[in-house]
């Protein structure tokens, strides 16, 4: 892993970046992994004035509806439940308070490193209902799907699941048909597309007629995919290449695929900060909604309008920099943040001000 | 866009320094060594307790009684589980203590311990945890001479806490303070980071991992007299803690008003400690240490200071990692890897582990 | 879509493909992961892990493609100013 973050490579890239490039050009990031390490590296720093980097929509924890959070904080809440969920989730805020604050007050909320885990908690506390919060992109399905699987198969009836999976091509749509898009290309996230492949970005490349290019997580990944971004950009390409090769496959994973369309259906979805966006989410499927957590705890008629002061939701789409926020680092801070753009470790507003203030 | 700037109602009880509407109640952020917790001790302790010593806010508090200097400090020990792979939170409770006395350059002497045990604690557990107390002790040369007892109802303990309460003696004459920095001082420190906090985290319910990682739990006094014994001129000494490395260099910096400047490729970190915190998302620069510090010494005495350090049991990996800047600021700028500058902030609270 | 770490497979064990584990070295530390996507790999191969699945076998040739790249570009730098 070290070699993709040496010095000396990533400014040989950062050079032929710069030789290339006579134009602006505006490249979107998508995943939230990679606007880390680009803030955490300064790899932004070492690109040429005239490239934009836009932090896009994607870290799932800070697109996860207030809505979805106030339904998490409400089953949370209850004395029967053991809540798992990944660290992320912990701390971002919904209409009044948030999951760490629930834990302080005295409801068993508990870190899980898998959504396997939660299954197992569930199967070592019969007299306990597990829920286990589903949050993630195309990458973190695959093993919540697994975990549903595995609990339907042992006939495990206390464990139940709070779906929260979005999907990233139909957040790139809903950002390149709006109509104050600057983006010019993109850097797809390279594990959504382990898992999914990338056939799904040539009618977006096609249709909107920008660059697309499978982008890996290391300073010397992101780099050489600004580099195939910008090389296509100028000769006018727009197609759609696999920078990531070393794990991304063009068919994706299909075992897992396959049991993403056992266990989940498609579904619309509640955008933090973006609205709803038709077909952008899963629910589960057939036999295994009895695993819902919304249904079970009787949550799924919640319904919370998002707030107006926060605007992480034109952070989101790349249309302003958290920095340009009139909030940013004064009302709104790590501490006392008013989005998941500040909350989550992943968001572009708390990468800004843990790294560049 | 017009700005209107969204007035807060002040609805909070004068008495409290900390905005009620804010944190009405005391989260574990308060206690994870970063942003809130520096809050809490700021605005409840020091303003209340108000004095010139508490307000310097060091590691041990140093004072003069007939003549002659000492050290006062105290601790407590919450960690969980109670045994972890280098060490339990009985050595912990006693290396912690001694190591907050050396950091004010003290030669440790007497340690008080009080435990409020949980009821229903194995006394075989107990047993073993006070009989590494003993022997941490004696290691770091120090005796425990006074102590309290409480048992508490299940479910209100973890099992056991610990608090040991230690006194110093300072034989040397120099301020060992953060506002003794100097522009230019070279900041090292006595090995790799993160093990600690990683041991933990390999052994601790829902995150466990196979690791060879051992706590460093461990006294530094011993270094510490070294160096003084050697004439270095030490500026300021700080113990890595809870909110690692960040959150001490974030300390002194805010307290000696002088932006540090430190580099990635020198900072210490072993493989697998990097390797666990890849895994789970975290940042080896915060994760907790338990024998490590460390020191703001005169550039001129560097490569003496390093010399004594790597001559001391697991010293080996001390190094130099940046510098005092001179620039009038509480700021942490690290140099990456590849090259280029970003800023260190506090953490603000406690780290978590992260799939994002 | 984010946190996934590469490791080399050191033991495999069970026969249920969906229930299949693997232990995974990541540069020392030793963690039990699903195999469920990955069926194909052996011990000695690196996998990316996310939240305690594999989700897919790291290709050594591809990985080196970046090398490769800056390989030629240097070679092609090179070309250019002979004397450089």
């Amino acid at each position: 892993m070290d070699e993709y973050r040496d010095a000396d490579a990533a400014h040989k890239l950062a050079r032929e970046i710069v030789r290339v490039t006579t134009k602006p050009w505006a490249i979107m990031e998508v995943c939230g992994g990679q606007t880390h390490a680009i803030v955490k590296f300064g790899i932004d720093e070492l690109l040429p004035k005239q490239i934009t980097l836009i932090h896009g929509p994607g870290c799932p924890v800070c697109v996860t509806s207030i809505e979805l959070i106030d339904k998490a904080l409400e089953i949370a809440s209850r004395p029967e439940v053991v809540f798992c969920s990944f660290g992320d989730m912990l701390r971002v805020p919904g209409s009044t308070t948030d999951l760490l604050s629930v834990k302080a007050l005295g409801g068993d909320v508990r870190i899980v490193y898998s959504p396997l885990d939660a299954v197992k908690l569930a199967e070592q506390n019969p007299g306990k209902e597990v829920v286990f919060f589903g949050v993630g992109f195309e990458t973190t399905a695959p093993a919540t799907a697994m975990a549903v699987y595995q609990a339907a198969k042992k006939g495990i009836r206390n464990f139940s699941l709070l779906v929260s999976h979005v999907l990233v091509p139909p957040a790139i749509e809903a950002i390149l048909s709006s109509p104050q898009c600057r983006v010019q290309a993109f850097l797809a996230a390279g594990h959504v597309c382990t898992v999914m492949g990338y056939e799904e970005y040539f009618p977006i490349a096609a249709k909107y007629h920008v660059p697309i290019v499978v982008t890996g997580f290391e300073p010397l990944d992101i780099l050489q995919g600004v580099l195939m971004c910008v090389q296509q950009l100028e000769k006018n390409r727009a197609e759609v290449e696999n920078q990531y090769s070393r794990s991304v496959r063009q068919e994706g994973n299909l075992p897992a695929i396959h049991l993403l369309r056992e266990v989940f259906q498609v579904v619309p979805r509640k955008w933090r900060g973006i609205g709803e966006i038709p077909s952008s989410g899963l629910g589960l499927a057939g036999p295994y909604a009895a695993y819902d957590a919304e249904q079970k705890f009787g949550v799924a008629g919640l319904r919370v309008d998002e707030p107006s002061e926060c605007l992480s939701g034109l952070v989101l789409q790349g249309q302003i920099k958290p920095h340009e926020c009139p909030a940013f680092g004064t009302r709104c801070t790590p501490e006392h943040p008013l989005g998941a753009t500040m909350v989550s470790s992943e968001g572009a507003c708390a990468a800004y001000y843990r790294y560049r203030r | 866009m017009l700005f209107v700037p969204i007035m807060q109602p002040l609805d909070f009880t004068p008495a409290c320094p900390i905005p009620i509407q804010q944190y009405p109640r005391v989260l574990l952020a308060h206690g994870g060594g970063g942003k809130l917790m520096h809050q809490l001790i700021g605005k409840m302790f020091v303003s209340v307790f108000h004095n010139p010593l508490i307000e310097t806010q060091h590691d041990s508090s140093v004072f003069e009684a007939g003549g002659a200097r000492f050290a006062f400090t105290t601790d407590s020990y919450v960690v969980h589980p109670l045994f972890f792979p280098g060490g339990d939170i009985g050595s912990m409770a006693v290396h912690g203590t001694v190591n907050d006395l050396a950091m004010s350059g003290a030669r440790p002497l007497y340690l008080s311990a009080g435990f409020i045990i949980e009821e229903g604690l194995p006394m075989e557990t107990l047993w073993k945890i006070v009989s590494s107390m003993q022997q941490a002790a004696a290691r770091a040369g120090v005796q425990i001479i006074t102590g309290d007892t409480k048992v508490v109802d299940k479910g209100k303990g973890d099992g056991l806490f610990i608090n040991t309460a230690g006194i110093g003696a300072v034989e040397h004459s120099l301020k060992i303070l953060p506002q003794s920095l100097r522009p230019g001082d070279a900041i090292l420190v006595n090995g790799d980071l993160g093990r600690h906090g990683m041991a933990i985290m390999a052994v601790r319910e829902g995150l466990e991992f196979e690791s060879t990682i051992e706590s460093d739990s461990a006294p530094v006094a011993e270094p510490v007299l070294e160096l003084l014994r050697a004439g270095i001129e030490i500026h300021c000494l700080r113990d890595l803690t809870r909110g690692g490395l960040t959150s001490a260099l974030n300390e002194i910096s805010e307290a000696a008003n002088l932006a540090l400047r430190v580099e990635e490729k020198l900072i210490p970190v072993r493989e697998d400690v990097r390797a666990a915190c890849e895994i789970l998302g975290l940042d080896p620069y915060q994760v907790a240490c338990e024998g490590r510090f460390a020191a703001f010494v005169a550039v001129r005495d560097v490569d003496r200071a390093l010399a004594i350090l790597r001559a001391q049991t697991g010293g080996a990996g001390a190094c130099r990692i940046g510098e005092v800047t001179d620039q009038r600021a509480a700021k942490v700028v690290l140099k990456s890897a590849i090259g280029v500058q970003r800023i260190l902030d506090m953490p603000s609270g406690e780290q978590l582990p992260r799939i994002c | 879509m984010c946190l996934a770490v590469p490791g080399k497979i050191v033991s495999i064990s069970g026969e249920d493909p969906l229930m299949r584990t693997g232990k995974i070295d990541f540069g020392g530390i030793l963690k039990e992961v699903s195999l469920a996507y990955v069926p194909d790999v052996k011990i000695g191969d690196y996998v990316i892990v996310h939240v305690g699945f594999a989700l897919s076998r790291v290709d050594e040739e591809e990985a080196n493609q970046v090398f490769e790249y800056l390989r030629e570009m240097q070679e092609l730098a090179d070309l250019e100013e002979p004397g450089a």
